[in-house]
């Protein structure tokens, strides 16, 4: 094997190279941990609260992001990470769960009265929730088992990432009282990225 | 509150004005190097307990000057604390014009020296959800507008900021779609409440740069973002006039913009508000929003009659 004649670069271990999902998954996990210690310690600032709510939403959206990307990504420079769609999906996911969890639990205290009123009076509030439940079914059949049982259902089913990403964009962009160089980036690149899927399929396009 | 006050001059008295600028401008460049921080040049103001001060606990000095919504230096809220160093808040002059009687152009530096500064305990509800309790230190703006002699016609006020993108740079970025500079209203009974303050100073020290230096609005009764900062110019006029953030998104900031737990925001609840300086996650207070912030007894009576849901 050429890697065996190479000693000068380290060699990664085989159990790595084969689980390499015991280590991103923590990985993907340490800003929710460490928003956490950071709330915990003072760091957060004077109103940790809406920081801590803002910045899981944040992560939220850019795994979200990162897990469209890969498609395009491939496309337009042959770099193939399509094997890290189902890592980055998750955790878009569990990032959206967190903010949820903290938007009901930790801003409200669970007070069910403001929370009803807030998902049936405001659009911004029923965006983000509607970004989330359409989320819900892709993480349930994220595993193999679904896609070998549903079949060609299981591609049409996991095209609703986009309605997601769209809802969770215009969310995003609500949150801030005005456009800034904050949002702005992030939703030129959702755009851009959900505009690459209308161009035309080259000939040799495989539907990805 | 200091146990002893005692008069001190400023440090505009001791230097002459060229060589304080200019030493402002190293303290600021120095500053911007995180050598020096902002409150190292806040001058002691000679104050006393005004009326309408409550007994409250003032929120951490530290939070009500690094946790800011000023955009002429940017949109986070810690940017006002690190970006508006470089700002010369003095010499300023305030001119107090239109609808008057006797045009007023005020040099603040002898605003300053006022025996007229006294200190008011408000509290502080942002339109964003959180509240602070601030010791502010000013003058009634009924005392100035007096001075002024409003003419008969005079039914409204209008605010104007400054604007300087070359100290400020939140003007420079054409991004957030604010037309600079910040412009703020009140009707002239509003202006004239003895609750409304022409704020110099917090904490018995001027204004921090961040803060709106060197004097600002307080209408402790409405959302804070009617409490224009770093005023230049006053106008009275006979219609309502423009305002920033109604001028931006009307269906989220009204022209009166009082303090309503009923009326809510677009995105939010107004019904409860964090409370700003617990500085821990899960020990992080919210309490309930008063109808106009506490002060009702004072300015209930200045929208009798009125639907405050149309007018919010």
């Amino acid at each position: 094997m050429p890697a065996r004649s190479m000693p000068a670069v380290p060699e990664i271990p085989g159990v790595l190279k084969r689980h390499w999902r015991l280590v991103l998954y923590p990985v993907g996990m340490i800003p929710a941990v460490w928003l956490v210690w950071q709330g915990q310690h003072g760091a957060l600032g004077a109103d940790p609260v809406n920081v801590f709510e803002r910045s899981l939403g944040l992560w939220a959206f850019r795994f979200l992001l990162a897990c469209l990307a890969l498609a395009p990504l491939r496309r337009f420079t042959g770099l193939n990470l399509l094997r890290y769609r189902r890592l980055t999906g998750l955790l878009a996911f569990f990032y959206a769960s967190l903010h949820l969890l903290a938007y009901v639990g930790l801003d409200h205290g669970f007070d069910w009265l403001v929370l009803w009123a807030d998902m049936t009076h405001r659009y911004f509030i029923i965006l983000g929730m509607s970004a989330l439940v359409l989320l819900i079914p892709l993480a349930l059949t994220s595993n193999t088992l679904s896609m070998r049982l549903l079949k060609r259902r299981w591609k049409f089913l996991h095209r609703l990432i986009y309605p997601a990403a769209i809802l969770a964009g215009i969310h995003f962009f609500m949150s801030f009282k005005t456009l800034n160089s904050v949002s702005a980036p992030y939703l030129a690149a959702m755009a851009l990225i959900l505009l690459s899927r209308l161009l035309p399929r080259s000939q040799t396009g495989d539907g990805i | 509150m200091a146990l002893f006050r005692y008069p001190r001059p400023l440090p505009s008295e001791i230097t002459p004005r060229n060589m304080y600028l200019s030493r402002r401008s190293l303290i600021g460049g120095a500053a911007a190097l995180g050598a020096v921080s902002a409150s190292a040049d806040a001058a002691t103001l000679q104050t006393h307990v005004g009326p309408y001060s409550e007994n409250l606990t003032p929120t951490p000095h530290e939070d009500v000057t690094h946790y800011n919504n000023f955009y002429e230096f940017g949109m986070g809220k810690a940017d006002p604390a690190t970006q508006s160093q470089a700002f010369h808040p003095l010499p300023w002059t305030l001119e107090i014009t239109g609808l008057v009687r006797r045009p007023v152009r005020l040099d603040v530096e002898q605003l300053l020296r006022s025996p007229a500064i006294e200190e008011r305990i408000y509290r502080m509800r942002c339109v964003e959800a959180w509240s602070m309790v601030i010791p502010w230190d000013g003058i009634p703006l009924a005392t100035l507008l007096k001075d002024a002699d409003p003419d008969p016609r005079a039914t409204h006020v209008a605010f104007e900021s400054i604007l300087r993108p070359s100290e400020m740079p939140g003007q420079t970025g054409a991004l957030s779609g604010i037309q600079w500079p910040y412009v703020e209203g009140l009707r002239l009974d509003e202006a004239m409440n003895p609750l409304t303050l022409l704020a110099l100073g917090i904490y018995g020290e001027t204004l921090p740069n961040q803060n709106g230096a060197p004097l600002r609005l307080v209408v402790p009764w409405k959302y804070g973002f009617k409490g224009i900062k770093s005023i230049q110019r006053i106008r009275l006029l006979d219609h309502e006039p423009p305002t920033t953030w109604n001028r931006l998104a009307p269906d989220e900031y009204g022209f009166y913009a009082n303090v309503n737990p009923q009326v809510d925001h677009p995105r939010w609840s107004q019904a409860t508000e964090r409370v700003i300086g617990a500085h821990s996650l899960f020990g992080a207070k919210r309490q309930p929003t008063l109808m106009f912030n506490g002060y009702g007894e004072q300015v209930a009576d200045l929208y009798r009659g009125m639907d405050l849901r149309k007018n919010f």
